[in-house]
């Protein structure tokens, strides 16, 4: 066992910090879910993207640096170490450019990857449904053959679309196969945000910001092009783990490091800070504490998991262990800071923004029930639920 | 970079795991716990012809040189099948804190040694088969007496107080410390173990126990709450191996300041974590068995009277937040 790095990665790890050192805004940016801060995102994207940092583990020829898992680690480390801004453009980068590279054609990735790296075009999620929710392979969306134009018309509505209302295209499951059920006859499908036939409605978040929306189809055209892997399969290239890897399911430790670093900081703080304090500061040692251990558990987590991939392992059903702990993790981490505010904590904050989002952590990319469910029976061994148990 | 056990120490862990797999641990320690010794005594010379006693002690001292990640595997085995005896004590604390070569010797061939460092250690663990007895006070080590025995929780631990005898070492501040993070550390690692018994037995149980026509590992009230047990384990085992890769690059280089705070932030890291989650174990693990687990003949008697024990031994969780929480405040967070 060794946690050095080598000469190599040294040197990447310096080429970052001092990059981003330099780059990044003294002032967060707006949030990205406003019309304001959506365009300074994007064009915090392009500014990542001419120095090759936006999506360093591609190839060269899509504005990558062809940088390993462990760089790419590395890299995510020394991103948040920097206070940079959150990624506008995560769930392209980091969810759909994955299944691009694995089942895209060479002309879908020559097309699409480009201006994903650059920022130019942000991608929004597309899965859930009002009545598809945990129960996704339920989805009633549909896509019906128009041969004469050679493509699909997509109806139905879709819901809870990350970055849906300000982003330029979508992807999502749909129907294909009206006689197949669950799992078959579902394909995946790429689509402009602006085509005739689509409605976007944002809907406000619990911060009263439109980070997600309802998308409504009403036989919008898609072409052949457009479609991802075959049609019909499109359960498989959706859960096919490589789209997970880099994603939420690995979810870089470095967020949770620097919001522990920070927690500490604000510890130290408040303890210094001359203000009395409703009750002693020390009262929140613990949660400090907790958080601090759990962020360096998660770290060195990650660096067991990134060795095995490195040798060629799977992440599987591990991706639902690392979930569950990073949601509660962030949650609980937020949580402490803002005991540490006491009264001020219901005032506007990075700590209080913070808490906010983390509170989605445990509902999107899969419940942590759903999560729970995986460990047990995948990773445990205990049996099904038996098909419409009521209990 | 690369942090996952080497085929080597796999292969070490495997072979010891048989070995323990083979050896009726659970009978060794009933009549451990109940003062026959002589099943126990035999199991603890099998493994010190193993080496397990000699894994940190140095090769010159006849020792197998071996780093604080081997001790870590061969801890977290010990507790799974819950071995008795004073491990932690011989295999870890007195090696690094004797300065008396002699001594470190005997106890790498398999003499027992034991001692009583408190506060945190009050008791002398298994005083009375022990060839060795010592007091760790007020920079001392000396050579002591047992008084009677204390139960414990865990029938298995017997406890003695010890009173100081005549002979005495200096005990120097540095290796004193040192001794008292890898005897943390081996503890962290034996709570882990005995957090994956008790799971992986739970999980059987579940999968055979059948209520209301099917399987009660098949509710989800059940699957949820060993799903967290699962978790909890999976995140507590890196700090140990952290925490053991510290400890070795550390205890032999020059001991700067910042490097031993380094060392006892992670074991303390590591105590936290894997307390916490043995803890989990056994509350799931006996809820999960329901009546059955809450017998004294059931095996699971075992493993979770020992996680109690173990939680507060060697520093209790207080105590080892508090060390974390020392060295973030006074130095910054850098990890």
């Amino acid at each position: 066992m060794d946690l050095t790095l080598s000469e190599s990665e040294l040197a990447f790890q310096a080429e970052a910090r001092a990059w981003l050192e330099a780059n990044v805004p003294a002032e967060p940016l707006p949030s990205m879910d406003t019309e304001a801060g959506w365009a300074a995102h994007q064009a915090w994207e392009a500014k990542l993207a001419e120095a090759r940092w936006s999506v360093v583990s591609w190839p060269h020829d899509y504005h990558g640096r062809e940088a390993s898992l462990i760089e790419w680690v590395i890299f995510e480390e020394e991103y948040y170490r920097a206070g940079a801004p959150g990624r506008v453009s995560q769930n392209g980068i980091f969810l759909l450019a994955p299944i691009i590279f694995d089942h895209g054609t060479q002309e879908q990735r020559d097309r699409f990857l480009p201006s994903m790296a650059t920022g130019e075009k942000i991608w929004a999620q597309a899965w859930s449904e009002p009545e598809a929710g945990s129960d996704l392979a339920s989805l009633k969306s549909t896509a019906r053959r128009d041969d004469e134009r050679g493509g699909w018309l997509l109806n139905g509505q879709k819901t809870w679309s990350s970055r849906a209302t300000f982003a330029h295209w979508g992807f999502g499951l749909f129907r294909s196969d009206p006689e197949a059920e669950r799992h078959n006859g579902l394909t995946y499908f790429l689509f402009p945000l602006d085509a005739e036939g689509v409605t976007v409605r944002p809907i406000a978040q619990l911060d009263g910001e439109a980070g997600f929306a309802e998308i409504f189809f009403e036989d919008v055209f898609v072409p052949d092009a457009d479609v991802l892997g075959a049609p019909g399969d499109g359960w498989r290239v959706a859960m096919s783990t490589a789209g997970n890897e880099r994603g939420l399911s690995l979810r870089s430790p470095g967020r949770f490091c620097a919001a522990a670093d920070r927690l500490v900081e604000l510890y130290k703080s408040q303890l210094t800070s001359g203000n009395p304090p409703v009750e002693p500061v020390e009262t929140h040692a613990d949660g400090v504490v907790d958080a601090w251990i759990k962020a360096r558990a998660y770290r060195l987590y990650t660096w067991g998991t990134v060795t095995r991939l490195a040798d060629g392992g799977e992440l599987g059903a591990a991706g639902s262990v690392n979930k569950v702990f990073w949601s509660e993790l962030d949650i609980a981490l937020h949580e402490t800071a803002l005991d540490l505010l006491g009264p001020e904590a219901e005032t506007e904050s990075r700590w209080l923004d913070g808490y906010t989002f983390s509170l989605s952590g445990p509902i999107y990319a899969g419940t942590n029930e759903i999560q729970r469910n995986i460990v047990a029976e995948r990773i445990l061994g205990l049996p099904r639920e038996p098909k419409g148990a009521s209990r | 970079m690369r942090f996952v056990l080497s085929d080597d120490q796999r292969d070490f862990a495997s072979s010891l795991d048989s070995l323990l797999a083979s050896s009726d641990t659970v009978s060794v320690a009933r009549a451990w716990a109940d003062g026959d010794s002589a099943p126990g005594l035999k199991l603890w010379s099998r493994l010190a012809e193993q080496g397990v006693n000699a894994l940190v002690v140095p090769e010159g001292s006849g020792g197998m040189g071996a780093s604080p990640v081997e001790l870590a595997i061969a801890f977290e085995l010990l507790g799974k099948h819950a071995v008795p005896g004073p491990w932690v004590e011989s295999a870890a604390y007195l090696p690094l804190a004797l300065g008396d070569a002699a001594t470190v010797e005997a106890l790498a061939e398999g003499a027992i040694g034991t001692v009583a460092a408190p506060p945190h250690v009050p008791y002398a663990l298994d005083a009375d088969v022990a060839d060795r007895v010592f007091l760790a006070a007020d920079g001392v080590l000396s050579a002591a007496t047992a008084g009677g025995l204390t139960r414990s929780v865990d029938g298995a631990r017997r406890l003695f107080p010890v009173t100081a005898g005549s002979t005495f070492v200096e005990l120097v501040e540095t290796k004193a410390e040192a001794a008292f993070d890898l005897a943390v550390l081996a503890t962290s690692a034996q709570l882990l173990g005995l957090g994956e018994r008790i799971l992986a037995d739970t999980v059987t149980y579940a999968k055979q126990r059948r209520q209301f026509g099917r399987e009660i590992g098949s509710y989800q009230a059940i699957k949820h709450q060993l799903a967290d047990v699962r978790i909890a384990l999976d995140f507590a085992r890196p700090l140990v191996q952290g925490a053991a890769l510290v400890s070795s690059t550390r205890s032999t280089a020059e001991s700067s300041t910042a490097s031993t705070n380094d060392r006892a932030r992670d074991v303390s890291a590591a105590k936290v974590a894997c307390a916490d989650a043995a803890y989990l174990a056994s509350r799931t693990g006996l809820q999960v068995h329901g009546a059955i687990g809450y017998t004294q003949e059931f095996e699971l008697s075992l493993w979770i009277t020992k996680v109690r024990a173990l939680v507060t031994a060697w520093g209790t969780p207080a105590f080892h937040r508090g060390r974390v929480l020392r060295s973030l405040v006074e130095t910054d967070g850098e990890r």
